[in-house]
């Protein structure tokens, strides 16, 4: 029995309970590698492939496609030639979906809200608290729950630490005074001192990167590394259709085609991504914040600030692209800073980490552990 | 968004965040600050169904209980409206909107083009709607179509407590009479609700669930009703999607006629009286519209054409039920061409 290796029903992000099997892209009897893509799978927040977390033979497939399971439910089951179809039969039988503890459960116990500088933030704090911390930062009309496939996966690691920036997500639609980018980085590090964080690991997406870049400069006290996702400030060009089309989409008819502009691979664009987005968007003050933060920072398709390229070699940074970004070009990031690694991954959009988060969080953990 | 609410409460929120921010925003009706020989704010009933309970407390300058007598209140709301205020009206039961009805249809929905867009009349009259309250023919009735017909009216109808914060409080912001109707067995529905202050505009239809072989059109609790045939209907393998309208005016026919050009199939759910209901509109704009897309016949679930039964299994017969829904769905599919 030992040899047995069970697949389960992945948990993305905190507020997952079930995911709907869309159908296995493997067969039974295929030899299966870590990383490799094994089923399509759907939350109520994405659709996107579960990746083998073992290696092994596929000798049974347990879900099928369209089945709705709890999370840790039994999708399938990988063992040697030499175990027996009984002994899969009695594995199957016997499997128990463990039931999420009230801690595991809750969302609510997950989420905490602190006030910053006169702005209530929410964030999320998970894994140990020894070692320094990763800090997770998001981009321009985004939320912690960009994170949803790499907060996990890095707790495991390091204790994580993502925040809705202030006027995104579920913290209060305000912006700190002064809007740009400058006023942004010390807006974090005053969030950092209100939790006690003295160093982090930077890891931001888009203009969250050039918020991580920002902090390089002004409080480099504050950064043990820095990893720039998809960055802003790297360069001067920003896809003008995508800020002022998200700044402005009224309906799920407007948003939709703007979202796909985020992903290389349009269908992960779930109905529920357009209407959770939506949710955000029809918040009172949200729509005029977003074009007031659009206008100070990506006026016109021109990045008014780009701290990325001040930034010296002393940081040691990773800099992670999609080859196929429509938001920010890719060939920004032959401007990354002196010494810096550069990682760009083919087939993939400006959401990296959303839509090749293994390979996202394996590039994560190799650069904070180095 | 972990925090949930019931849909009483989402109206309730809506209420108090919108007097809480505008101060032309004023409620109105009967028994909707006390009542029932109560002493004082703590024991108020807060309207028939509780809906405003505490409201009095925050806003006391804005809460104002009114006689019985619904052509008097009303129209003071239309007036009040016309000459600067927001009220909100709460009329109880939207089958007696009889009594005031020239105040409505020929007053409020008429002055905007009477008065050459000089006079806007921004009022809201909440109403609840619907069967199933074991509350007979005078109280159950689903009038939604009658003020749909009036040009003028705005006419909205949610299924759960998100679209009812949202809705509730455009409703307030627009410039126009809206007729809010709230469904009294959907009030302990509950789902997530942000706590902030927002709006869902007017004219947009929620896909409920997607899928590919039949289109549900429908509103208010016969949205839930068509949620549960579907989930009976994936069983057998067919994947319907459910259409909420939200808003029956204005009407989103892109995204009904969207909809029924992927999947070929209609069936139109309405908890109102089969002849010229939502409906029927929806079927007739399909027909003339999207002709050329229908594989099969359209099907539409109603209601019989009679009162509401005061027989608590005649009127659970009355209501238009999810197997019957189902049954619908697979006539199309049978029906195909």
């Amino acid at each position: 029995m030992s040899t047995i290796t069970p697949i389960v029903m992945p948990k993305w992000g905190l507020s997952m309970k079930e995911g709907t099997v869309i159908e296995w892209l493997v067969e039974e009897g295929c030899i299966i590698t870590t990383g490799m893509p094994i089923i399509d799978m759907e939350t109520d927040k994405l659709a996107n492939a579960v990746e083998a977390p073992d290696p092994g033979i596929l000798r049974r497939k347990v879900a099928s496609a369209g089945d709705l399971l709890p999370v840790k439910a039994l999708l399938g089951v990988m063992a040697d030639q030499d175990v027996s179809d009984a002994e899969i039969d009695a594995y199957i039988a016997a499997y128990v979906t463990p039931v999420a503890t009230d801690e595991e459960d809750s969302s609510a116990q997950a989420f905490q809200y602190i006030e910053v500088d006169g702005i209530r933030v929410r964030y999320v704090q998970k894994g140990g608290s020894t070692g320094t911390p990763v800090l997770l930062i998001h981009g321009y009309g985004g939320d912690l729950d960009n994170w949803l496939f790499n907060i996990d996966a890095l707790s495991e690691k390091a204790p994580v630490i993502a925040l809705d920036l202030p006027g995104h997500g579920q913290s209060a639609v305000k912006l700190p005074a002064g809007v740009n980018l400058v006023a942004q980085a010390g807006f974090v590090v005053h969030f950092l001192d209100a939790i006690n964080v003295t160093r982090a690991h930077m890891v931001g997406h888009s203009m969250g990167a050039a918020i991580a870049s920002q902090i390089a400069l002004d409080a480099p006290q504050y950064v043990a590394s820095l990893t720039l996702i998809g960055s802003a400030g790297l360069g001067a060009e920003i896809n003008s259709a995508y800020i002022d089309g998200f700044a402005n989409a009224q309906s799920r008819r407007e948003l939709k085609p703007v979202l796909e502009i985020l992903f290389s691979d349009p269908a992960l664009v779930s109905r529920q991504l357009v209407d959770d987005v939506l949710r955000y968007k029809r918040l009172d003050g949200v729509g005029s914040l977003l074009v007031e933060l659009g206008q100070a920072l990506f006026c016109d398709g021109k990045q008014n600030e780009q701290p990325g390229l001040k930034l010296g070699s002393s940081c040691p940074a990773l800099v992670i692209w999609g080859r196929d970004d429509r938001v920010i070009p890719v060939n920004h990031a032959s401007n990354a800073p002196k010494g810096a690694t550069v990682e760009i991954l083919e087939g993939v959009g400006h959401m990296v980490q959303l839509e090749r988060a293994s390979e996202v969080n394996r590039l994560i953990i190799q650069h904070i552990s180095a | 968004m972990a925090r949930k609410i019931s849909m009483k409460q989402a109206v309730n929120e809506a209420l108090d965040q919108a007097m809480a921010a505008d101060p032309t925003v004023i409620c109105m009706g009967e028994d909707i600050v006390g009542g029932a020989g109560g002493n004082g704010e703590m024991d108020a009933w807060g309207g028939v169904l509780g809906v405003t309970k505490g409201l009095y407390a925050k806003h006391p300058k804005q809460m104002m209980d009114t006689p019985l007598s619904e052509s008097a209140y009303i129209g003071a709301a239309i007036g009040a409206a016309a000459c600067g205020m927001r009220p909100v009206a709460e009329l109880m039961f939207i089958d007696f909107m009889g009594v005031c009805f020239d105040q409505i249809f020929n007053q409020a929905a008429k002055f905007k083009y009477m008065f050459g867009g000089k006079a806007e009349t921004p009022v809201v009259i909440r109403c609840m709607v619907g069967a199933g309250f074991r509350a007979a023919a005078q109280h159950s009735q689903m009038l939604t179509p009658l003020f749909a017909h009036i040009p003028g009216l705005k006419v909205v109808c949610p299924s759960n407590a998100y679209d009812t914060k949202g809705l509730l409080i455009q409703s307030i912001r627009d410039n126009d009479p809206v007729i809010f109707c709230e469904h009294k067995n959907l009030y302990a529905h509950e789902c997530e609700v942000p706590e902030a202050s927002y709006t869902i505009p007017f004219g947009e239809a929620n896909i409920v669930r997607e899928g590919k072989h039949c289109t549900i059109v429908t509103y208010g609790l016969m949205v839930h009703r068509s949620l549960d045939a579907a989930a009976v209907l994936a069983k057998e393998g067919v994947e319907v999607e459910i259409v909420d309208l939200r808003t029956l005016s204005p009407l989103d026919m892109d995204t009904v006629l969207e909809s029924v050009t992927k999947t070929g199939r209609l069936v139109c759910v309405d908890e109102a009286s089969p002849r010229c209901n939502i409906a029927t509109d929806i079927s007739a704009q399909v027909c003339m519209h999207a002709f050329g897309a229908l594989k099969a016949q359209i099907e539409m679930v109603t209601p019989p054409h009679t009162p509401v039964p005061f027989s608590p299994v005649l009127e659970d017969m009355y209501i238009p039920s999810a197997a019957q829904i189902a049954t619908a769905v697979r006539k199309t599919i049978k029906g195909s061409k």
